[in-house]
């Protein structure tokens, strides 16, 4: 099997800005006075408060948790005293309810941490279910729960398990940092993963431009490991998880289906590090790694930072705003969500802060579409994205649904690409709301 | 306490910094209309030389009254109905340069203008401006042009300084009356045709910069040219006449600035490969059955209007759908 260079096809070459914070070793951000947990922080049921006002809790302590499957349970990110429970505002905008914790500054750990240092003793049960403890979430930007992506129906049988490493969002460096500096902890995540689905194929997908990243991991990789590390072309959206298995398996998700469909389960490099933490050392999901980068920022910076920390202050470490700030986003500048505040808290699914100045985040003069056929090249589930923003602009959402909007993946290359400057992954994004809601009605 | 000091949304210490929020993506490239526009223009700059060397005085009048009047038109139509003006994105700088390519390099002053006005006016702006004209504008021109002055548009000079008219190389091969001119002037261009059509070198270098820019796909013009040959050698042509009839008669000119009009042409990569191959047959079978000794511009403006059409039935598979 191939394992160079590896590519979907469509898509397009974005300028990727990785040079602010790709070389700059992950550091340590002090922890803050006081940390803002949102009990909403992944796709699935919110958990409940399991503290009270007033209640001490230590560092990976379980705060919220709920019965429901899909949902993960929620941990505190530093010892100190629950000072409030609050609806706050998350970056993904959802309304959540919050625990705020005030540090006594001991940074005592919950006893309850036990650590392993193997996979031998461990049945897939088990694993799940440490897993599931920890609160791991997919870390990409979704925060899918992973113990239920580990769990797929019977009869959908899994040969393939894929880490996700190739980092396509321009700007981030969080993934890259940690298979370069803990490939073997990204290397062991993967071996839970095959362990739990059982499974005799992983693969580590990373795209060609950290090519660092991919000597460590193959200089970590055992001769019987079964783990192939791929090189997959440096081209938007190659992270996405249905690009990832086409390039590296040739298998086509069918619309509308999931990577299990078609044999594989895909999960991100940071997850996968995440996952290992829990198993060998009894570590939750209480701190991840954000890359605080972009020209508005003074200091970018590769951060492990606790969950529940503001913005503001993970911003103000990297020694503040360089000038007036246009825009704020969480993640990346093509999938990323830009922010009305700074005042929101680190969750799981926090892959970096992107800072945009005021001229780089002015919108720019929307002209008239010319016909060029570049949304069509770099579409990589092959829409015709012009047809489906006209109509949708027009409110014609049914014409827009025929075009195929329900397929789009929003990961934004034609509006990238659009030398008109048009709104097409906007408008689209808008056709599918619209679609999706008629549903709902009838 | 709690609701005040504990929620961070409350703070407000950001209040005075206005945070720009919109949707996802949030960076573009620098790609833009002007741009593409732009290399249209770069791209047709050798060619014009040429016809300003070949054609003297007479082909630079042309190219500024067709450019000039271009943008005029544009401008006034754009102010008469209220639209956002767009002349600074040089499709009317573009249109002008092709409308003077495809006029004989003796016509009178009027005619670029006259041609600017219909394929400004009529083709582009009446049917809804820039991205919208259902025909190449020029082309249309030219069409409109050779059926209302029909011995202007079919009288072209011969190169060289003294204005002499005579026959292009495929209407001798049509109807005889000259001498085939060699295969050298005939790659260069110093033989007769309209102003900006004759020499396929300069024009082939101006599509290969649009190539490398990705302006423009490789397979149209290739698919197009390609399809002419075959097509003309079925119908008897042979290989000695073969290459008159590739670097003659606009072909070149059509093949890589005309068909590979945005507006005019579908979108979809099934339906350009189409039309290229639609172009390249009519284009043989007007040439040997029909009446007039050359056929592209009729060829492309008949896969013009079966564009739409086309396009239709040629949408892309979407990723992960059995049909």
């Amino acid at each position: 099997m191939k394992l160079e260079n590896l590519t979907f096809k469509g898509g397009a070459h974005v300028s990727h800005h990785k040079e602010f914070t790709e070389s700059k070793p992950i550091e340590v951000m002090k922890d803050p006075d006081i940390v803002y947990i949102p009990l909403q922080q992944h796709i699935g049921a919110p958990c409940d408060p399991i503290v009270e006002i007033g209640d001490r809790v230590k560092v990976g302590q379980i705060i919220g948790r709920t019965e429901a499957f899909v949902s993960a349970p929620i941990h505190s990110s530093i010892a100190g005293i629950v000072k409030g429970i609050v609806d706050v505002t998350t970056p993904t905008g959802v309304r959540s309810k919050t625990i705020v914790i005030e540090s006594d500054g001991t940074g005592e750990p919950y006893q309850d941490m036990i650590s392993r240092n193997s996979l031998e003793n461990l049945t897939a049960e088990e694993l799940l279910e440490i897993i599931k403890e920890a609160g791991i979430t997919g870390m990409g930007g979704a925060a899918f729960p992973t113990h239920v992506k580990l769990s797929p129906p019977p009869d959908k049988k899994i040969d393939k398990v894929i880490i996700n490493g190739s980092e396509c969002e321009p700007f981030l460096t969080s993934d890259h940092r940690v298979m370069l500096e803990d490939p073997e902890k990204v290397i062991f995540g993967l071996k839970i993963m095959m362990k739990i689905l059982g499974v005799e194929e992983g693969y580590i997908g990373v795209e060609k431009n950290k090519m660092d990243a991919v000597k460590a991991l193959r200089e970590s990789l055992k001769a019987d490991d079964n783990i192939k590390v791929v090189t997959v072309k440096t081209k938007y959206p190659q992270g996405d998880e249905k690009r990832l298995i086409d390039a590296i398996t040739g298998r086509k998700v069918p619309s509308g289906g999931l990577p299990m469909d078609v044999g594989c389960v895909v999960n991100n490099s940071g997850t996968a590090k995440a996952m290992a933490e829990a198993v060998l050392e009894g570590k939750p999901l209480y701190e991840r790694v954000v890359t605080v980068t972009g020209n508005g920022i003074t200091e970018p910076k590769n951060l492990l930072v606790k969950i529940g920390t503001l913005f503001e202050e993970v911003i103000e470490f990297c020694g503040g705003f360089k000038d007036t700030p246009g825009k704020i986003l969480m993640g990346g500048p093509m999938m990323g969500l830009s922010q009305f505040s700074t005042e929101v808290p680190i969750i799981k699914g926090s892959s970096g802060i992107l800072v945009m100045t005021e001229e780089e985040a002015r919108p720019r003069k929307i002209n008239p579409c010319i016909r060029c056929a570049k949304c069509l090249e770099v579409c990589p589930v092959y829409l015709q994205p012009l047809f489906i923003s006209a109509n949708a602009l027009k409110n014609r959402f049914e014409e827009a649904g025929d075009y195929g909007a329900l397929d789009c993946v929003e990961c934004g290359a034609c509006s990238y690409i659009c030398p008109a400057n048009r709104p097409l992954t906007e408008t689209i994004r808008f056709a599918k709301r619209e679609i999706l809601s008629k549903r709902k009605k009838s | 306490m709690q609701g005040n000091t504990t929620n961070p949304n409350t703070k407000g210490s950001l209040d005075d910094k206005m945070l720009i929020v919109s949707s996802s993506p949030h960076l573009r490239s620098d790609e833009s209309t002007r741009k593409i526009m732009l290399d249209v223009v770069i791209a047709m700059i050798p060619a014009m030389i040429g016809a300003i060397y070949f054609f003297g005085i007479n082909a630079i009048k042309l190219i500024v009254l067709a450019v000039l009047s271009s943008v005029v038109f544009e401008y006034i139509i754009q102010k008469i109905f209220k639209r956002d003006p767009t002349i600074d994105d040089f499709s009317a700088v573009v249109t002008g340069m092709l409308i003077a390519f495809n006029i004989p390099a003796n016509a009178p002053w009027w005619i670029p203008i006259i041609a600017s006005m219909f394929a400004i006016v009529i083709v582009k702006q009446f049917f809804g401006g820039i991205g919208q004209n259902f025909m190449n504008p020029a082309l249309a021109a030219r069409a409109f042009l050779s059926a209302s002055w029909p011995v202007i548009m079919s009288n072209y000079p011969l190169p060289g300084p003294d204005a002499i008219t005579g026959a292009t190389p495929l209407s001798i091969m049509k109807y005889g009356g000259g001498e085939l001119p060699t295969m050298m002037d005939m790659f260069l261009g110093n033989i007769g045709g309209s102003l900006g059509e004759t020499s396929a070198l300069l024009l082939i270098i101006g599509g290969l910069y649009l190539i490398i820019r990705k302006v423009i796909d490789w397979k149209t013009p290739i698919i197009f040219i390609g399809t002419t040959a075959i097509m003309l050698m079925i119908l008897g042509v042979g290989t000695s006449e073969l290459p008159y009839h590739i670097f003659g008669g606009g072909l070149i000119l059509g093949a890589f600035y005309m068909i590979t009009d945005y507006s005019s042409t579908p979108i979809t990569p099934w339906g350009k490969v189409v039309v290229a191959i639609g172009a390249g047959m009519l284009t043989a079978i007007i040439r040997i059955k029909g009446a007039f000794p050359e056929g592209v511009s009729y060829a492309i403006l008949l896969m013009n209007v079966s564009g739409p059409l086309i396009e239709k039935f040629t949408g892309p598979k979407i990723f992960g759908r059995s049909k």
